[in-house]
């Protein structure tokens, strides 16, 4: 027995024994990879149960969580507190004042609510439990017009609608005929309550049936005054690149109003329904709610068209009577829409939702992340789609852009201070409101350009080279203002015979701005 | 002597038990094998890149790209001078988006890395190399964009990014 025996001969027990094992680990290891194909799988075949029956009633959110469970653990974290260099209301549950922040809006809004309580935004889980709090309701009295954009109310809109006479019942879609035409009379009735009765009426914040149709979850638009405001923009000759499904309307026969649910493609609907709200509007107590989209989407045509705008007494349309100068000014609301939709993102076809909401994959699952927020806090899944530079390249180009931006604001912000400062000198000194008139036009107008930046929320970046010439804009005609109160009070310092050639309204030459007075 | 024959009987017990097991092993093996399509991934067909749905904007992207009616997946992402390189690139991609996709540990967005963006620009310049040939003269890779060279796109699609996966919105 010298000769070496092989391994398995001489212990056979052995070797079975180990050939044994190992097959029953790897048909484990096997079975186990089968089970993790099988739900991936399973998760590609079907990516929602239907477990509870969703209808036009259905506002509150939980109910649509039982079958969107995924959408819903994302859209409750727009509650958290997050916030970028210049966006979102800061680490603290007490929102960073952007009147604290920038002293230079109390005069800008002096005389109007936004001067009272003014702070910066958090998320979508706040907008109504913030406004209800907040000194602009609390301290000023206004309608229930604010409910259309800070709650869900498309079941409150239509109810009302009803009561008011409007025809059909909850039972029909929100989009057929009878729907539309309760949404439309609701909006007439919700905006001539006043805002604590109509508060009453709303419980949640905005919820999936403001943007989802209950029956097939298709992306829809609910909101009445940007039905009104599309269709608006829509019939008239301003181009939008960016909608092509307005264009193409346009080519039609125009039979029938501009309907963004019948007509929007799913892409332009993924910002459609950010727009319903992130836009500018009059919600004050003089007229019926609207977007004032008729001429355009540009800040000239905006307010072109309020410039043509009369209230029913007559007057020239404004939103109040700046105390400090007697000047009839503009507020702008937050023009999100608007802004992107001059962007090269926008003409691009970049939506919204694309950076806002952009696709997360759970296993093999693809939805769009409803946690909205700033894209800088998503740079992966919000830029890198498109981008394909690193995170942190990314990142300092979009800093870049806010912090000169932020720099040009302040600078259209400190112009205008000094144009309302120094008119406010000049009526104490005895110029009247009728001679201060070509003045007036010119504040209106910086105003309305530099607000329309301020209250937009991007810091810039929606449209860089559009922020930054209405910026210059307002610049020029706070500066522009300036050289015409220097020619005013040149003019009455004067003889009342004026000749001099320096009175012939020169518009903002640098010889004139070194003349004007200082703070 | 008698432990020696009980030795031998559980031996052959054990043999028996070992081979039950092997079998079983190779049929559970086939049986996921076939369950999971594994025979589709030897062929060229663009529709074994979306059995696992990662690929789904890729193979979406690709029906409406211009290259959608010349060139397949295969065609530009793996090598065509001969079989044995072709599957052992596919065989180390495979390797990796099984196991990518199995333990969900990969970032997004999925970036090509650089040894598969070097196959791709071969493809570019196999089809096109005769037009372009001044072009690439001095070569058309190389040019990392991340200091650690993890990401190189510095080839024919970083500017012609919409030819195979079509535009990207």
């Amino acid at each position: 027995m010298i000769e070496k025996p092989s391994p398995f001969k001489s212990r056979p027990a052995l070797w079975a024994g180990i050939i044994a094992g190992g097959a029953a680990l790897a048909t484990a290891l096997v079975m186990a990879l089968y089970a993790n194909i099988s739900e991936r799988k399973a998760e590609a075949r079907q990516i929602s149960f239907k477990v509870v029956d969703l209808d036009e009633r259905s506002i509150e959110p939980a109910l649509w969580a039982k079958n969107f469970p995924r959408q819903f653990d994302a859209f409750q974290r727009t509650a958290e507190l997050t916030f970028t260099k210049y966006a979102g209301a800061g680490p603290n549950p007490k929102p960073i004042s952007k009147l604290e922040e920038d002293p230079r809006l109390v005069t800008i809004f002096s005389g109007y609510a936004f001067a009272i309580d003014y702070n910066r935004r958090r998320g979508h889980a706040h907008m109504l439990t913030d406004q209800r709090v907040t000194g602009r309701v609390t301290k000023v009295k206004q309608t229930g017009s604010c409910l259309h954009c800070h709650a869900s109310n498309v079941l409150a809109f239509r109810e009302v609608g009803l009561k008011r006479g409007a025809p059909g019942s909850l039972d029909e879609s929100l989009t057929s005929t009878h729907g539309q035409a309760q949404l439309l009379e609701g909006l007439e009735g919700i905006s001539k309550m006043p805002y604590d009765e109509a508060n009453k009426l709303v419980d949640h914040a905005v919820a999936c049936l403001d943007c989802h149709d209950p029956k097939n979850m298709a992306l829809r638009v609910t909101k009445p005054a940007f039905i009104s405001g599309i269709a608006a923009l829509a019939s008239g000759d301003a181009p939008v690149p960016h909608l092509p499904s307005i264009e193409k309307w346009r080519m039609g026969d125009r039979s029938r109003p501009y309907d963004p649910n019948q007509e929007a493609s799913r892409q332009e609907m993924r910002s459609m329904a950010c727009g319903q709200c992130h836009v500018e509007y009059y919600c004050g107590p003089k007229a019926t709610l609207f977007f004032p989209w008729n001429k355009g989407l540009k800040v000239e045509q905006i307010e072109a068209y309020y410039d043509q705008y009369k209230f029913s007494d007559g007057h020239r349309f404004f939103d109040w009577k700046h105390p400090k100068t007697g000047a009839e000014v503009l507020k702008a609301q937050h023009p999100e829409f608007e802004t992107w939709s001059q962007s090269l993102h926008a003409r691009s076809g970049v939506s919204c939702a694309d950076c806002h909401m952009p696709y997360i994959r759970e296993g093999a699952i693809k939805v769009s992340d409803h946690h909205v927020r700033s894209p800088l806090l998503n740079i992966s899944r919000s830029c890198q789609t498109c981008h394909r530079f690193p995170e942190e390249q990314l990142k300092a180009t979009v800093l870049g852009i806010q912090d000169r931006h932020h720099a040009l604001m302040e600078r259209a912000e400190e112009a205008l201070v000094q144009l309302i400062s120094a008119v406010e000198k000049a009526r104490k000194s005895g110029l009247d409101e009728a001679a201060l008139a070509e003045v007036f036009e010119f504040q209106r107008k910086a105003q309305w350009r530099v607000d329309f930046i301020n209250a937009e929320n991007s810091m810039g970046f929606h449209a860089p080279q559009e922020a930054a010439r209405v910026l210059g804009e307002s610049i020029d005609y706070s500066r522009q203002g300036h050289v015409a109160l220097n020619n005013l009070h040149q003019l009455a310092s004067r003889s009342p015979i004026p000749s001099s050639p320096s009175t012939s309204a020169p518009s903002g030459t640098s010889a004139s701005l070194s003349r004007v007075p200082s703070r | 002597m008698r432990t020696a024959v009980s030795t031998q009987r559980a031996a052959g017990l054990l043999i028996v038990l070992a081979s039950l097991l092997v079998g079983a092993f190779v049929g559970t093996g086939g049986f996921t094998f076939a369950a999971a399509k594994g025979a589709s991934y030897l062929s060229d067909d663009p529709a074994a890149c979306v059995n696992c749905h990662i690929m789904r904007d890729h193979y979406d992207g690709w029906r409406q790209g211009s290259h959608h009616a010349h060139a397949t997946c295969n065609d530009c992402h793996l090598p065509q001078e001969n079989v044995l390189h072709k599957f052992y690139v596919k065989a180390s991609n495979g390797y990796r988006h099984s196991k990518a996709f199995t333990l969900q540990n990969f970032a997004e967005p999925i970036r090509i890395v650089p040894s598969n963006s070097k196959v791709l620009e071969g493809n570019c310049l196999r089809c096109h190399a005769e037009m372009t040939d001044a072009i690439t003269a001095h070569g058309t890779l190389g040019v990392a964009m991340t200091p650690a060279g993890s990401v190189d796109l510095h080839g024919c699609v970083r500017c012609h990014v919409d030819v195979g996966h079509g535009p990207r919105r």
